[in-house]
């Protein structure tokens, strides 16, 4: 094998230094950023779903950005600063973000299976733009699919986030 | 109205809320296990063909590779109604058929071992829509099936298991009839439920003969129930339950994917797991059934309908498992919305070579009712009706009844649902926007909006036997022991709730077992919106029975009688007097009380759900919008407010009132290729299209259990379809005879002829 290479990732505050490589718990250079999260970090909080990009339930937070993990290799990530759901709880006091407490509040799941990624997309808005309208939300979410239709819950949980202190 | 409950009908957050806005609920591709292997299916290019031969060396050269199976290497395993399928054949018969199945260290290594398996095809003609399957000497799918005719009824249901329905005299049906109308209609387009999570299994292997899974199933029970019969009843499974990323009735038929994992568990000594990736999912797992329905319906001025004949198609793709089960279902929930005196409705299940329909949400009823109702319609339109009164006068109500999937009759003994259907038509302002057939309600510019209204009604309510177990401890703690996996409609935290409302205490103090057939008792699964009603009713009964036993144990302590006992928050007490008596610690630290409880079917009632549905259609482009919904439903109580709102939001997903506007399955009609097995090419509805949605939910308290409730989430998809082609169909003017009523549709029918 040729000199080790390594990457470095910043997962939910904390450092990972991962070879490169093809054996188990390395990173191949075929692994994709979810499947590096999931299956090699074991936080398995994000979801794989259509595996193209096409259904949000991947989506994490790279330097401040919403992405959909399934469609970026780890490779790529060198360096990189990712949140994922598991990292927005307070690890101090283990308080719930305030978007996880309105989802709850709001009852904004229902099999619950596209809420990481839908929590993560709006968490990714509120950052950037802390008092969204209805239809900035909207259009933030229409690349997350939900089957069960808590889309109107979703959009009340998230306003009334964004409501707060405007 | 409402009882004044502690916890029923109160908005409290899911028991497993906080698992999942953090990420932690887990779903079967989150459980860890040692020493997993990862297995794969290759699956055939062709939709009809035989395996000549195959040879699977340098497959099971790889490194990493631990075995490959094909079917010369397994017993005769079959799934299916009847049993036709083998779990692995040296037949193939749609494109995405199983041919060999690999395990090996990593997914990566399968994949690539599935690449180095050497097939020899003997390519079959293929008959890849109803038409072709039926002509005389169509290629057969299965020797047995004879002119691709998959027997009628299931065992299941009993010897008379219905297959249609035949009653009174449809001749002097038709004689006192003063509108006749016929055709031909198909609700075709076989749409996917689609749960974002795919379908799995983990299993292991025991020696000699048993085998552990870890499903996708909402109804772990019957998975061990249905495997149990594809082994031949050799081998004995266990059932273990999760999370599930939603079904809609899909994930009640897993067993090929569990069976797959259990054949490469048992081949290699090691666990192992099988998830389809989401074009698996949609191009190897089920899809709805197709309908088409040839009839003649006879209908009153009064909008009574007299005579209702005809031939219902029902396509279920390369095999069947419960499509007999749909059309039994089906024809019963056709009765319950036409409460018509004379029928001669038959069915007749067809196999073609495309991926099997399975069940979903509707089952069978929402697949007839979308192709019967134009049928309908054009019977009202003749006869100057609105079908608000034609919907309302033919429903059943008490004093009515209907055959249902057994073949027996039942006298409905449910509630009236007029008040709720007039209601929903206030809410919606059906009278003001009703314009007559073919008739617009508004016309702005390019723009034209319609108007349209459907029905349910399911008895499934009461479908099936349930079985719970609840346990008290003496620190006025309960365990629900209760087969039932978490997938979306927030049960498990309501049988939380009816079983804290029975003790009364919180239900923080009541815990679940976990969904694992090796702890829990029989239960058929959430499905058929029997919830609420069939399960809650086990998990009532056993609650029940376990206070019973409570109060029997403390009746001698207090020195009185246990009919003049009851209980709260941990405390016995004689009945008023709630400061005198002794907490549940009196049991003593080394006894717990058992309660069980058990619900027997009961098909006498059925839940109800009408949608009014608005949309605008721009005659310019073809695109046809849905600007707004109106359901309105009677559920006797409400459980739970915002799970019982989102299961009605749920109208328009999972194969609902979409599968009317865009939703789709496309298929090759040349090769039997499915073109959009993808979340890009299979359209669905976004955030940024979403309708206002509005509904009407009475309670008016139903002969069901303690707490008059019924279920309704399984239906909610079901009144909206119809609702929307016809209400298109009133937008342009002219009739759309086809779903999903898409751009060059809607275009195709301007041309023909509609109002510009």
């Amino acid at each position: 094998m040729a000199a080790t290479k390594l990457i470095h990732l910043t997962v939910n505050g904390q450092d990972y230094e991962l070879d490169v490589g093809n054996r188990p718990g390395q990173v191949d250079p075929a692994h994709t950023l979810v499947y590096t999260l999931r299956e090699t970090l074991r936080l398995t909080g994000t979801k794989a779903a259509c595996e193209q990009g096409a259904c949000g339930a991947c989506t994490v937070i790279m330097d401040s950005k919403a992405v959909l993990s399934c469609r970026i290799l780890t490779l790529e990530c060198d360096g990189k600063n990712i949140l994922t759901i598991e990292g927005l709880r307070d690890p101090e006091t283990g308080t719930l973000d305030p978007l996880q407490q309105a989802f709850i509040d709001h009852r904004a799941f229902q099999c619950g299976f596209c809420t990481p990624g839908m929590i993560m997309t709006s968490k990714a808005l509120l950052n950037e733009n802390p008092h969204p309208t209805e239809e900035e939300i909207k259009e933030a979410l229409s690349g997350n699919f939900c089957r069960c239709v808590s889309h109107y819950h979703v959009l009340k949980a998230v306003l009334s986030v964004a409501e707060k202190g405007r | 109205m409402a009882k004044d409950y502690r916890y029923i009908g109160k908005h409290m957050p899911r028991r497993d809320s906080d698992e999942i806005v953090t990420g932690t609920a887990p779903f079967l591709d989150d459980l860890k296990f040692t020493n997993l292997l990862y297995g794969k299916v290759l699956r055939s290019p062709h939709a009809h063909a035989i395996l000549k031969k195959i040879d699977k060396r340098k497959a099971q050269a790889l490194p990493g590779v631990k075995a490959v199976v094909t079917w010369e290497d397994i017993p005769d395993w079959r799934g299916g109604t009847p049993r036709s399928v083998r779990v692995l054949d040296n037949k193939v018969r749609f494109v995405g058929d199983a041919v060999a199945l690999v395990a090996a260290t990593s997914g990566q290594i399968a994949e690539e071992a599935l690449s180095l398996i050497d097939v020899e095809y003997e390519v079959l003609p293929a008959v890849l829509d109803i038409d072709s399957a039926l002509k005389p000497d169509a290629p057969q799918l299965y020797e047995e099936f004879e002119g691709n005719i998959v027997p009628a009824g299931t065992p299941i249901y009993g010897p008379n298991c219905l297959t249609g329905v035949v009653r009174g005299d449809v001749e002097k049906g038709f004689a006192e009839a003063e509108v006749i109308t016929e055709g031909t209609f198909g609700y075709e387009n076989l749409p996917n439920a689609l749960p974002p999570e795919s379908i799995g299994a983990v299993a292991f292997w025991e020696p000699p003969n048993k085998a552990t899974i870890y499903g996708t199933s909402q109804a772990p029970y019957m998975d061990k129930v249905t495997l149990y019969h594809v082994f031949n009843r050799q081998i004995e499974i266990r059932s273990i339950g999760h999370h599930v990323g939603a079904s809609f009735g899909t994930k009640f038929m897993c067993w090929q994917v569990q069976a797959y994992a259990i054949v490469l568990a048992r081949a290699t000594g090691r666990p192992v797991k099988v998830v389809f990736t989401k074009e698996e999912h949609m191009a190897a797992f089920t899809l709805r059934i197709g309908s088409r329905i040839s009839a003649r319906v006879g209908m009153k001025k009064d909008g009574s309908i007299t005579a209702i004949q005809g031939t219902w198609h029902v396509g279920t793709g390369f095999y069947s498992s419960t499509t007999q089960c749909q059309v039994a279902v089906g024809s019963g929930e056709l009765m319950i919305l036409a409460q018509c005196p004379n029928w001669d409705l038959k069915s007749a299940i067809v196999a073609t070579n495309r991926n099997a329909s399975g069940p979903t949400r509707g089952f069978g009823g929402q697949e007839l009712e979308c192709a019967f109702i134009p049928i309908l319609s054009l019977a009202m339109e003749k006869a100057g009706l609105d079908p608000f009164e034609v919907m309302k006068k033919n429903f059943v109500k008490p004093g009515g009844g209907y055959y249902w999937r057994d073949g027996d009759w039942y006298s409905f003994r449910g509630v009236d649902f007029s008040s709720a259907m007039d209601r929903g038509a206030e809410v919606f302002g059906w009278k003001d926007k009703w314009k007559g057939w073919l008739k617009p309600t508004s016309v702005s510019g390019p723009k034209r909006r319609g108007v349209g209204v459907g029905i349910h009604g399911n008895a499934d309510i009461g479908e099936d036997t349930a079985e719970a177990y609840v346990q008290l401890r003496y620190n006025g703690t309960a365990t629900i022991f209760l087969c039932v996996a978490e997938f979306g409609t927030g049960q498990k935290s309501n049988y939380v709730k009816m079983a804290a409302e029975v003790l009364q205490i919180p239900p923080e103090r009541i815990s679940m077992s976990p969904a694992d057939t090796l702890v829990t008792p029989y239960e058929f699964g959430p499905v058929g919106s029997r919830g609420t009603y069939a399960i809650g009713s086990a998990v009532i009964n056993a609650a029940e029975d376990a206070k019973r036993k409570l109060l029997e144990m403390a009746a001698p302590k207090l020195g009185v009688d246990p009919a003049d006992l009851d209980t709260a928050d941990g405390a016995i007490f004689v009945t008023g007097h709630p400061d005198k008596g002794i907490k549940w610690h009196a049991m003593g630290n080394d006894r717990t009380l058992l309660g069980y409880g058990r619900f027997e079917s009961d098909f006498t009632m059925c839940n109800f759900m009408m949608s009014f549905v608005e949309v605008e259609v721009d005659v310019e482009t073809g695109k046809a919008d849905l600007v707004r919904v109106v359901n309105a439903t009677d559920i006797g109580q409400i459980i739970d407010p915002p799970g019982l709102e989102g299961q009605l939001n749920a109208c328009w997903g999972s194969a609902g009132i979409d599968s009317a506007l865009f939703e789709e399955t496309v298929h090759d009609r040349r090769t039997g290729h499915q073109l959009n097995a993808n979340l890009i090419d299979y359209k669905w509805r976004t955030f940024a299209e979403l309708p206002a949605m509005q509904h009407v939910v009475l309670e008016t308290p139903f002969p069901s259990h303690r707490f008059k409730a019924i279920g309704i989430a399984e239906i909610t998809t079901s009144p909206g379809p119809v609702a929307t082609l016809l209400a298109v169909s009133n937008a342009i003017g002219t009739w759309l005879y086809q779903y999903p009523a898409t751009p060059d549709r809607v275009l195709e029918a301007l041309a023909r002829g509609g109002a510009r």
